[in-house]
Parts: C-alpha cells; sequence; structure tokens
C-alpha cells in the first residue's frame, strides 16, 4: 500500500474542537430518547457545550462545535436532510449569529444565561420562518409561538445555569483562555 | 459541588434577570396578541334572510324583531348576545343562551330570525363544529 502523500496533522484546536463536538453529539443523542409533549419543543442541552465553548474559546470554535453537531447528530439520529436537519441548522444558524453579537454584551451584567436565552428565542425565531415559509405554509404555526417562548425562556434558562456552573467549574480547575478569565468572580 | 438554590442565584448577573423577565414578557404578550382568537366584534340579526340589524357589541341594548309569527326580543351585552325571548314553539334559539364566540349562530326559524356573531378568526360557526 502507497503511503498517502497527503498528511493532514490535526492541531491542539482541532483536537479541541472534535472533543467539545463529541460532547455535543453525545448529548443530542441522548435527547432524542426524552419523550416531548409537542415536536419543537427541546430542551438543546447540546447547547450548554456551544455556550461553554463561546465563553473558553471564542465563537469561531463554538460555530465548528455546533454545525459539526447539527451534522452529526442527524446522521446518527437518520434525519440528515430531513427537515428536522434544515429546521436544526436554520435554528443554529441563527442562535450562532445572536451569540457573536450577544457575547460583546458588557460581562460584568450578563452572563450565560442571558447568552443562552436570547440564542434559545434566535433558534426558535428561525424555526418558525423556516417552517412557515417551508413546511407549514400557513399562519396557523405561529399559534404555537407563546408555548415555543415559554420553552425558550425555560431551557434557556437552565442551559444557561447549567453552563455558568460548568464554566465555574473548569475555570478552577485549568488555566483557560483570557476570555474565560471573566466568569463571574463570586463561589 | 452545591446543589443548594443560592449557589444557583450566584450564578445569575443583573442583566440575566431583565433577560429572563423580557423573554418572559414576550411570551405573555404573544400569547394575548395570538390566542384571543374568536373574540367577537358585531351581531348580525336576520329577519326572512335579509340583515335588518347589525350592532357592535360594546354597549347594552335590546332590538325588537318582528316576525311572522311575533316579535323576536335579541339582548345585546358588551361582548355577548343572546334571543331573550321568542314566540316559537320550542324555544330552542332563546335555550342556547349567551353567544360568546365569533362565528356562533342562534336560529329562530318559525320566526324566521337568526342571530349570529361576526369577528376575526371565526374559523367555524355553531351550526357545523
Amino acid at each position: 500500500m502507497t503511503r498517502s502523500t497527503i498528511e493532514l496533522v490535526p492541531t491542539e484546536k482541532d483536537r479541541r474542537i472534535a472533543r467539545h463536538a463529541a460532547a455535543a453529539i453525545v448529548l443530542t443523542v441522548a435527547e432524542a430518547a426524552i419523550p416531548l409533549p409537542l415536536p419543537g419543543v427541546k430542551p438543546g442541552l447540546a447547547n450548554i457545550v456551544t455556550l461553554i465553548v463561546l465563553a473558553r474559546w471564542g465563537w469561531r470554535e463554538a460555530v465548528w462545535v455546533a454545525l459539526l453537531r447539527v451534522l452529526a447528530g442527524s446522521l446518527l439520529l437518520g434525519q440528515f436532510l430531513a427537515p428536522g436537519f434544515f429546521l436544526s441548522l436554520s435554528g443554529a444558524i441563527a442562535s450562532l449569529v445572536v451569540l457573536g453579537v450577544a457575547m460583546h454584551l458588557p460581562r460584568r451584567w450578563f452572563g450565560p444565561v442571558s447568552h443562552s436565552i436570547l440564542a434559545a428565542f434566535a433558534h426558535i425565531g428561525a424555526q418558525l420562518v423556516v417552517a412557515r415559509l417551508w413546511l407549514v405554509p400557513h399562519d396557523g404555526v405561529f399559534y404555537l409561538l407563546p408555548v415555543f417562548a415559554l420553552a425558550a425562556v425555560v431551557f434557556g434558562l437552565v442551559n444557561g445555569l447549567v453552563a455558568a456552573r460548568l464554566l465555574e467549574e473548569l475555570h478552577g480547575a485549568a488555566p483557560a483562555a483570557s476570555k474565560a478569565s471573566a466568569t463571574s468572580p463570586e463561589r | 459541588m452545591s446543589l443548594a438554590p443560592a449557589a444557583w442565584r450566584a450564578l445569575l448577573r443583573p442583566g440575566d434577570v431583565l433577560v429572563v423577565l423580557g423573554g418572559l414578557l414576550l411570551c405573555g404578550y404573544s400569547l394575548m396578541v395570538l390566542w384571543q382568537g374568536g373574540r367577537p366584534d358585531a351581531a348580525i340579526v336576520r329577519a326572512g334572510g335579509k340583515v335588518v340589524a347589525e350592532v357592535d357589541l360594546r354597549t347594552a341594548r335590546i332590538i325588537d324583531v318582528p316576525g311572522p309569527i311575533g316579535t323576536t326580543r335579541i339582548e345585546i351585552q358588551p361582548g355577548r348576545a343572546r334571543v331573550a325571548a321568542d314566540p316559537g314553539p320550542r324555544q330552542y334559539c332563546v335555550r342556547q343562551g349567551w353567544l360568546t364566540q365569533a362565528g356562533a349562530v342562534a336560529i329562530c326559524a318559525p320566526n324566521e330570525v337568526s342571530l349570529s356573531l361576526s369577528g376575526r378568526g371565526a374559523d367555524y360557526d355553531s351550526l357545523n363544529y
């Protein structure tokens, strides 16, 4: 067998992204096992990983992790290129855009909980628009908005709190990137 | 790693509380705007198939409508309307009571009078639901 002439040497950053994406994928698959009352209302546990990556390693890595998670998660669940895949993809892109803006809010006042809730609203917003334009061409989908908005607040709050908690733990355990130095000082 | 409520509260920053409250406000607002469908705007009274009165449901009033066998009395109150009295033998339209949903209809067939509520979001009338 001839040796390949192309050698891909993964950098430390690549490995880090892969590790975080793997954690997010595990959460996605685990979450798929939870029975849910309404299609579309999901805790979005994998976003905890996105929030942590955003806080510790910045927006670009968060984008990688979130999009890899959507892609690999859909492959594992047999949803790739199915309507559900495009809904999660649109939601992920919208929430990443909002996170990119929200991360520049003053850190003294706005923590992971704010990021999480704002991203959750972007998520449902984009999903409803895609669903309205493509899957359910009727204004009836907007009747679900109050339910989705409530879910965004509740799950956004829970995910944000978990992410903030884990960030504290990680901050105590390992020297993080400079961006993480601003996590809440009180313990 | 403690799970005491105070430990979790310490993770919330002032702006986070504002974002939570804002989210809940948006939630309540969308609930009120989107789920109020079916509230009636106006009552339409017909006699012999012709519209004899079309009144809004903001002020209370009583309308007497003459028909072939007598007078049907329609009572309007803010947000609702009913047939208060009818000379018909079986009183179906009277017993229907207050109509409160857009699309609801009370028909007094013997006297050829009908009362219906119109409004945005009237998905069905009460004859076929």
